[in-house]
C-alpha cells in the first residue's frame, strides 16, 4: 500500500512547489523527405511531420490527467533543416519555417525546433542558405525555433559561423523590432551541442537517432528549494544527499511520462533529460535553489561553488532515476526566465561575467540574455566566442541565446510573455574584438593531455 | 493485482465530505480500500485509495467527475493514478 506520507509529498511537490513535466518532445527524421523539388519537399516535410506527431498533443492531455501533473509543453523536433533542404535557396528556407509552424499549428504544440545548421567545421552551400534565411524565418513564424552549432571540442571553433552569426543576431533582433526583438530569443548558437535535447530553443532530431523519438524534459527547481529549506542547517554532504534524493523523485515522474507518451504513440523512448528548469514563477528559480543553500544573493562570490555542487547532485540523483538519461541535463540559468536570477541582475550583483563563469560549470550557457539594442555585431561575436570557448576546451555543451533589444538601453527590460519571461538589459563591455573576430578561419581543437 | 487510483480531497472542513466522495465512486464503480483523513484546525486532508478496474466511464473522465464535485462544494479533489506514488518512491 502507498505511504499517506508519500502520496502528500507528491501531491505537494506539484500543487505547492511548481513540479512539472516541462516538455514531451518528438524528435522527427527528415532524412526521407527529401526532394529535388521544392513543393514536393515541404509537403514531404508537412505529412511526415503532422502524421508522426499527430496524437501528441490529445495523448499527453489526457496523461497529464491521469497522473495529475501538468505538462506544459508538447513540441517536436525535426533533422536540421539544412541537412535535408539540398535544393532550397534562402527564400525556399524561409518558406520551410513558414510550412514547419503551419506544421506546428496543425499539431497544435509549443514550439517546434530544428531550423537550424550544423557548422562546426565549415559550411556547405545549403547551411549558407539556411543561416542567411534565419532573421526572415523567425520574423515571419511564431514556434519555429533555431540553432547553429559553430563548434565542437573535436573539431575546434568555426570562427567564420560566429562572425556570421553576429549579424544574423542583430538582423533577426531588428526584424522583430515590434515585439522586443523576440526572435533573438528563438535563435541559439551552441558548442558541442546534444542531438536529443528536447528543450528549445536549442532542440534538433540528431542524425544518429531513428525515425522518430520521445525525449523528455522535467522541471522542479521549487521541488528541490524547498528540500534544501526543510533540511535547515546542514552539512554540504547532507545536503547533497538531499538534492540527491529530490532529484531522483523528479526523474522518476519524466520516466514516468516519457513510457507511457512512448507506449500510447507508439513511438520509442529515447532520453529523460535531467535539466532543473526554472519559470518566471515565484519559487520556480534557480537563483532559489542557490540562495537557499546559504548565498545572500545569486551572483556573490561563492555562487560558482554552489552551482556546481547542484548540478553534480542533480546528475547523480537522476542518472539512476532513468533507463536512459540525455539532453542538456544539468541546471539550466536562463536569466529572463527565472525571477531570482532577473532580480539579481536588478540588484546590480549578477553581472554577465558571473553568468559566464557559471556556465563553466552548469549546463547550456548565456541563456536569455537581454543587451542594449546599440550593442556591435563585433561585441555580439566576441561574447559568443568567449562562451564557446568554454564549452570547446571543456568538453561540454555551452550556448548563447542573446537579446540586442532594439532601440532598448541599459535599465530598461523587455517582457517576451509566458515562459521566456521578463529581462532586464545587461551592460556589456563596448571595447570591440573586432580585429580577433574578423581574421576569421577555425580555431584549432583543444588538446587533451597536459591538462591544468 | 488490482489498479489503484489516490483521490485526494482538501479544503474547509464541511458536513458530509466524506459521503459525497463515497457517492462519487459507488456511481462510477470505483471500490474504496482504504481511507485516512486528517483535520487540522479547520483544514481537512482525506487520502482515498480506491481500484478503478470496473469504473464505468474512462479514468479521465472520472478524474474531471471528481473535480466537479470538489468545485461546487469548494474543495480541491483530485484523481490520480497510483503509478505516479509508486515511481517516485519506490525503487
Amino acid at each position: 500500500m502507498i505511504d499517506t506520507k508519500d502520496i502528500l509529498e507528491t501531491i505537494n511537490m506539484i500543487r505547492e512547489e511548481n513540479l512539472d513535466i516541462r516538455t514531451v518532445t518528438v524528435g522527427i527524421s527528415l532524412f526521407d523527405c527529401v526532394s529535388d523539388d521544392k513543393n514536393r519537399f515541404l509537403n514531404n516535410i508537412y505529412d511526415k511531420i503532422t502524421r508522426t506527431a499527430e496524437k501528441l498533443v490529445p495523448i499527453c492531455n489526457d496523461i497529464e490527467k491521469m497522473y495529475g501533473i501538468p505538462i506544459i509543453n508538447k513540441r517536436v523536433s525535426i533533422t536540421p533543416l539544412s541537412l535535408v533542404g539540398g535544393c532550397l535557396d534562402s527564400d525556399g528556407f524561409v518558406e520551410a519555417a513558414k510550412t514547419l509552424d503551419r506544421a506546428a499549428d496543425t499539431l497544435g504544440i509549443n514550439f517546434i525546433g530544428g531550423f537550424g545548421a550544423l557548422v562546426h567545421k565549415g559550411s556547405t552551400r545549403c547551411d549558407n542558405a539556411l543561416i542567411d534565411a534565419i532573421p526572415e524565418a523567425l520574423a515571419s513564424t511564431k514556434m519555429v525555433c533555431s540553432s547553429v552549432n559553430v563548434a565542437t571540442t573535436k573539431a575546434g571553433i568555426n570562427m567564420d559561423a560566429i562572425a556570421k552569426m553576429g549579424s544574423i543576431i542583430k538582423k533577426t533582433a531588428y526584424l522583430t523590432r515590434d515585439e522586443n526583438s523576440i526572435g533573438c530569443a528563438k535563435l541559439v548558437v551552441f558548442a558541442n551541442v546534444p542531438e536529443d535535447n528536447p528543450f528549445m530553443a536549442g532542440a534538433f532530431h540528431g542524425v544518429g537517432e531513428p525515425d522518430a523519438i520521445i525525449n523528455v524534459g522535467v522541471s522542479g527547481p521549487g521541488v528541490v528549494s524547498s528540500a534544501i529549506r526543510r533540511a535547515g542547517d546542514c552539512s554540504l554532504s547532507e545536503l547533497a544527499e538531499v538534492i540527491k534524493k529530490q532529484s531522483f523523485k523528479i526523474t522518476r515522474v519524466g520516466q514516468l511520462v516519457a513510457r507511457e507518451a512512448s507506449n500510447r504513440l507508439g513511438i520509442p523512448f529515447g532520453i529523460v533529460d535531467l535539466s532543473l528548469a526554472p519559470t518566471p514563477a515565484i519559487g520556480d528559480s534557480v537563483a532559489d535553489i542557490l540562495e537557499s543553500m546559504g548565498l545572500e544573493i545569486c551572483g556573490a562570490h561563492g555562487t560558482t561553488a554552489a552551482l556546481a555542487m547542484l548540478n553534480d547532485a542533480v546528475k547523480k540523483g537522476g542518472v539512476m532515476a532513468s533507463s536512459h538519461v540525455g539532453g542538456l541535463s544539468g541546471a539550466f540559468i536562463p536569466v529572463s526566465e527565472d525571477a531570482g536570477m532577473i532580480s539579481a541582475v536588478e540588484k546590480g550583483v549578477l553581472s554577465i561575467e558571473k553568468l559566464e563563469a557559471m556556465t563553466a560549470v552548469c549546463s547550456v550557457g548565456l541563456d536569455m540574455i537581454a543587451v542594449p539594442g546599440d550593442t556591435s555585431e563585433a561585441v555580439i561575436c566576441g561574447v559568443i566566442a568567449d562562451e564557446i570557448s568554454i564549452g570547446v576546451a571543456n568538453t561540454k555543451t555551452t550556448a548563447v541565446r542573446i537579446i540586442p533589444a532594439y532601440g532598448k538601453k541599459v535599465g530598461d527590460s523587455v517582457d517576451f510573455g509566458g515562459l521566456l519571461g521578463t529581462a532586464p538589459i545587461m551592460s556589456l563591455r563596448s571595447e570591440s574584438p573586432e580585429v580577433f573576430i574578423k581574421r576569421g578561419g577555425r580555431v584549432p581543437a583543444p588538446i587533451h593531455s597536459l591538462k591544468n | 493485482m488490482k489498479t489503484k487510483s489516490v483521490i485526494s480531497v482538501t479544503g474547509k472542513d464541511n458536513v458530509g465530505i466524506i459521503a459525497k466522495v463515497s457517492n462519487i465512486c459507488a456511481e462510477y464503480g470505483a471500490n474504496i480500500i482504504d481511507i485516512s483523513q486528517t483535520v487540522l484546525q479547520d483544514y481537512f486532508a482525506m487520502i482515498m485509495i480506491v481500484e478503478i478496474d470496473a469504473l464505468t466511464l474512462p479514468f479521465t473522465d472520472f478524474v474531471d467527475k471528481v473535480a466537479m464535485l470538489g468545485k461546487e462544494n469548494g474543495l480541491e479533489i483530485h484523481a490520480m493514478h497510483e503509478d505516479i506514488f509508486d515511481s517516485m518512491h519506490k525503487i
